[in-house]
C-alpha cells in the first residue's frame, strides 16, 4: 500500500493535526510515513493543508499532488483540490461547511456534517476528527485499536486531558452513516 | 644591578608597529599592567579589532583572537559563553566600535555580558590612512571631510559613554585619557577595575580612551597631546557615566 | 532505539545537541524558526547557551568565538541571514575554526518568498563570502538525514578544521518522517591544541586569525588549506546511487528534488525506460567521480532543481561534457511535479533536450 492524503481548511480548523493523528498512528502501525504542512502567513485563518502519506515502501516525494484520498474541511480547498484527487480516490467532505456535491463520478465521495456533530456532542473543536473517523471506517488506511496511544503522542503534554474528548470524535465519525 | 622598570609581562617581544607618538603603546600597557597585576594572564583571552590595533595579537601574550571589523563585542559574547571562567576582553577602536560595530556594542552592553571593553577613541580611521570617523569632532579636517566635519550633512560625533550610559543594563562605563601623567595614572585604575568587575561577575564594564593619532591628524605628538586636552576633552568630557555597584553601595 | 516523528528542523537542533552541540546562536527567520524555538527550551536545561543575537551577523561572530574556544557550536538561518552570515563564515574558513552553519533555504534572490528553494547552491558550494575557500556543504533528504548529517557535519568540521554547512529546504525543515536519533557523545572527540582556553602560563599563546599581511605566507596558508580540501574530496565524498546499474538516463538531484525524482524514475521505469538517480549527500565535494563514470553508458543526464539551474554547471564540469545534460526545474519557492521530472526523462531519453 502507498496511501497519499491531502488534508486541506481553514487555519484553524485542526487540518494539521489531523494529519499528525495518521501519521503517528501510522507509525505505530510500523508503516512508511511522512507529514508535510503548508506553512507561512496562510496559516493564520487562510487556507491550511497538509501531506500525509502512509506506505509499506520508502516514501518518495512528500507532496501529495494527486491524493488517494481528500479531506476538505471548506468550499475553497474543494474547488481547488477536486480534480487532483486521483480515480478511484476518495472524498470525505464537511458537509455542514461545504454545500455544494462533488462533480466527479470517478471517485467516491462521503458527505459528513462534521462541524454540527461536533457542536451537537458539546465538542465544537473537533470536526476534524470526526471527518478522520470517517476516514478510517471507509477506507481503513489505518485501524482503529491503539488510537489512544497514538493520539497521546499527537496530543501535547499540556492537553492530555483532550484524548478522551478526540476518541469520542473519532468514535462519532467511525459510526456515522449517510 | 636594580630594576626600576620592565616590560608587563602580558606583552610579548614583539616590537610595536605604532606611530611615533600614538598612544596606542601607553593604552597596551596599561591594560598588559592590570593583567598582570591581577594575576590572570594564564586566563585571559584578549580580542583584536580591525583598525590600527589589528596586530595587537601578537602584542597581548596571552591568548588571543582576530576578529572581523566591529565584531568584537560578539565574539567576546561567544568566548565567555563558552568559557564563563575565562577573562575575555576586546581592544577596539572608534570605527571599529562605534561605527561598523555598534550594534554589537550596543547589544553586548545591553546584555551586560560580563566583558571588559577597551574602547580607544581618537577621533580618526587611522590605519586606512586619517579617514573621518564616527567620533571625529565638528569641523575636524580629515581624508573624507576635507573641508571639515559638516554636521549638517554627516552628523554629530557619536559620545559612547553617553549613549552607553541610557541603558539599563551595563556595570561600568568610564572615560579616561593618556594626554598627561595623571590622566594616564587615572586610565590605569580604570582599566584595572573594568577587568576587576569581570573577575566579580559583574558584567559589561567599558572604559573610553580618548586617545591621539600625531600622524594622520597632521600634529607633533606633543601637539597632538595639547590637542586632546583643548578639544577632544571638553567634546568628549572624563568621568565615570556608570558605576552600578558603587551606587547600589551608596 | 525506537523511532520518533519529528519534524526536520526539530531533527537537526536534537542531533546537533547530542552532537555535543552546547552553544547555538541565531536570528528568527522563516522558514527555520523551529530550530531556534528547540535550542530556547531545550539549552538552559542541559547547561547549554541559546541566545537569540541581534542580528545574523552577530550570531556567526558568536559562533566563531564559541568555535576558538574550541568546542562545538552552531547556528541556523534561511537565505537571506545567510548572506548577512557570509563574513563570519570566510573569517571561520580563514581562521580554520570548525561550526556548522544550517541553511534552510527559500526563494531569492533579494528577500524573495518563504517558500522552499535550492538556489543558494552557488553561494554554498562556492565559498559564498570572499577569499579562497570551500564550506564541507552536506544535502539532507529526509529527516532522518537531517538528523545524521547534522553529527557527520560536526565531525567533519572539527576533524578538518573547516565549516561546515547543512543545506536543507523549507520542505525539508517542515515535513515529519520518523527518526531515530543519534547516540549521545560529548564532541570532544578531536583535540583542539590550538583553541584559545587561556595559556595557564604553560604554553605561548595561540592566535586565531586570518590575517597575513605578507602575501608569501597567506599563499602559502592558501595552499596549505586546499591540500586539506583534496583530502576532504578524496575522503569524504557522499553520494547515493538509486536503479543506475542499466539506467540510460540518470538524474541527478539533491534534496526535496531527490525525492520527488524518485517517484518520477519509479513511473519511468514502469513506462520501460531506464532511469536512474545520483544523489549527492554532499554537495562539497562533489560527486563527481561517479558522474564521471555514469558518462561513459547513459544518454544523458537530466538535473532536477529548484533553482534556475546552478548543480547543472558542476554536473557538466564533471561529465565534461561528453553527454547532454538537461535542466528540470522551478524557482522562486515552487518544487517540480513528479510529471515535469518524468516528461524531463522521457525527452532526455528520445533525444529531446
Amino acid at each position: 500500500m502507498y496511501t497519499q492524503i491531502l488534508i486541506a481548511g481553514f487555519g484553524g480548523q485542526g487540518v494539521l493535526f489531523a494529519g499528525k493523528v495518521l501519521a503517528y498512528k501510522g507509525l505505530e502501525e510500523e508503516k512508511q510515513i511522512s507529514w508535510l504542512p503548508s506553512y507561512g502567513p496562510e496559516m493564520r485563518g487562510g487556507t491550511a493543508n497538509c501531506s500525509v502519506i502512509i506506505s509499506d515502501t520508502p516514501v518518495g516525494s512528500p507532496i501529495v499532488s494527486e491524493p488517494d484520498i481528500l479531506i476538505v474541511m471548506n468550499l475553497p480547498s474543494l474547488d481547488k483540490y477536486e480534480s487532483a484527487v486521483k480515480s478511484g480516490g476518495s472524498v470525505f467532505i464537511d458537509s455542514t461547511l461545504i454545500e455544494r456535491r462533488v462533480e466527479r463520478t470517478d471517485i467516491s465521495a462521503h458527505y459528513i456534517p462534521a462541524t454540527k456533530m461536533a457542536r451537537d456532542l458539546g465538542i465544537p473543536t473537533l470536526a476534524n476528527m470526526i471527518m478522520t473517523g470517517k476516514v478510517i471506517r471507509e477506507t481503513e488506511v489505518i485501524g482503529m485499536d491503539g488510537l489512544r496511544d497514538a493520539l497521546a503522542k499527537t496530543v501535547s503534554a499540556k492537553h492530555q486531558d483532550l484524548i478522551d474528548a478526540n476518541l469520542r470524535a473519532i468514535e462519532a465519525g467511525f459510526n456515522y452513516s449517510e | 644591578m636594580k630594576t626600576v622598570f620592565s616590560k608587563p609581562k602580558a606583552l610579548t617581544d614583539a616590537p610595536l608597529h605604532y606611530c611615533p607618538g600614538c598612544t596606542h603603546g601607553i593604552i597596551h600597557r596599561l591594560v598588559a599592567e592590570a593583567i598582570d597585576d591581577l594575576g590572570i594572564i594564564g586566563k585571559t583571552v584578549g580580542i583584536a579589532p580591525v583598525g590600527c590595533a589589528v596586530m595587537a595579537y601578537d602584542y597581548f601574550a596571552c591568548d588571543m583572537v582576530e576578529a572581523a571589523h566591529g565584531r568584537a563585542p560578539a565574539v567576546a559574547t561567544g568566548l565567555k559563553r563558552a568559557m564563563p571562567d575565562r577573562v575575555i576582553f576586546t581592544y577596539q577602536g572608534d570605527g571599529d566600535l562605534a561605527s561598523i560595530g555598534m550594534a554589537e556594542t550596543v547589544h553586548a552592553a545591553t546584555r551586560n555580558e560580563n566583558i571588559t571593553v577597551i574602547f580607544v577613541n581618537n577621533a580618526i580611521y587611522g590605519m586606512t590612512g586619517g579617514q573621518m570617523a564616527p567620533t571625529s569632532l565638528p569641523g575636524q579636517v580629515t581624508q573624507t571631510s576635507p573641508y571639515g566635519r559638516d554636521v549638517k550633512t554627516v552628523g554629530y560625533p557619536i559620545k559612547v559613554c553617553e549613549l552607553l550610559s541610557a541603558l539599563d543594563a551595563p556595570e561600568y562605563i568610564e572615560r579616561v585619557a593618556v594626554n598627561n601623567v595623571k590622566n594616564v595614572m587615572n586610565a590605569k585604575r580604570a582599566i584595572k577595575k573594568a577587568f576587576q568587575n569581570q573577575l566579580d561577575g559583574k558584567g559589561f564594564s567599558l572604559v573610553e580612551v580618548v586617545s591621539s593619532c600625531p600622524t594622520n591628524w597632521g600634529m607633533t605628538p606633543q601637539k597632538a597631546l595639547d590637542w586632546v586636552e583643548s578639544d577632544m576633552i571638553p567634546y568628549y568630557p572624563l568621568g565615570v557615566y556608570r558605576d552600578k555597584s558603587a551606587k547600589e553601595a551608596k | 532505539m525506537a523511532k520518533v516523528l519529528m519534524k526536520g528542523n526539530e531533527a537537526i537542533a536534537e542531533a546537533a545537541i547530542r552532537a555535543g552541540c552546547r552553544h547555538y546562536f541565531g536570528y528568527p527567520i522563516t522558514p527555520q524558526t523551529e530550530i531556534a524555538a528547540y535550542m530556547a527550551k531545550r539549552m538552559p536545561k542541559i547547561g547549554g547557551t541559546f541566545l537569540q543575537a541581534e542580528s545574523e551577523i552577530s550570531a556567526i561572530n558568536m559562533v566563531y568565538g564559541v568555535s576558538s574556544a574550541g568546542l562545538r557550536v552552531m547556528t541556523s538561518s534561511s537565505s537571506p541571514g545567510v548572506s548577512l552570515k557570509q563574513e563570519g563564515i570566510s573569517y571561520l574558513a580563514g581562521s580554520d575554526l570548525p561550526a556548522l552553519i544550517v541553511n534552510v533555504q527559500r526563494g531569492g534572490p533579494g528577500l524573495g518568498g518563504i517558500q522552499p528553494s535550492q538556489s543558494d547552491y552557488f553561494q554554498a558550494t562556492k565559498g559564498g563570502g570572499h577569499g579562497d575557500y570551500h564550506l564541507i556543504v552536506l544535502a539532507p533528504a529526509s529527516v532522518q538525514e537531517m538528523a545524521d548529517l547534522t553529527v557527520k557535519a560536526f565531525d567533519l568540521s572539527d576533524k578538518y578544521r573547516m565549516p561546515a554547512m547543512l543545506l536543507a529546504d523549507g520542505t525539508m525543515g517542515q515535513m515529519m518522517e520518523p527518526v531515530e536519533l543519534p547516540p549521545e557523545s560529548d564532541g570532544k572527540a578531536v583535540e583542539k591544541p590550538w583553541a584559545v582556553t587561556g595559556t595557564e602560563n604553560r604554553r605561548e599563546h595561540n592566535i586565531i586569525n586570518s590575517l597575513y599581511l605578507v602575501p608569501e605566507q597567506l599563499e602559502v596558508k592558501n595552499f596549505e588549506r586546499y591540500e586539506r580540501y583534496k583530502e576532504v574530496e578524496k575522503n569524504e565524498t557522499l553520494f547515493e546511487e538509486y536503479m543506475t546499474d542499466d539506467a540510460d538516463v540518470i538524474v541527478v538531484a539533491f534534496g526535496i528534488a531527490a525525492r520527488v525524482s524518485k517517484n518520477a524514475i519509479t513511473a519511468a521505469r514502469e513506462k520501460g525506460i531506464k532511469a536512474g538517480l545520483i544523489r549527492p549527500i554532499t554537495l562539497w565535494p562533489f560527486p563527481s567521480e561517479a558522474i564521471a563514470k555514469a558518462a561513459d553508458r547513459v544518454k544523458g543526464f537530466v538535473s532536477v532543481e529548484l533553482s534556475m539551474g546552478q548543480m547543472i554547471e558542476d554536473i557538466r564540469l564533471a561529465e565534461s561534457c561528453k553527454k547532454p545534460v538537461s535542466l528540470c526545474n522551478r524557482t522562486g519557492g515552487m518544487i517540480p511535479s513528479p510529471e515535469q521530472v518524468l516528461k524531463a526523462i522521457e525527452d532526455m531519453e528520445g533525444g529531446r533536450f
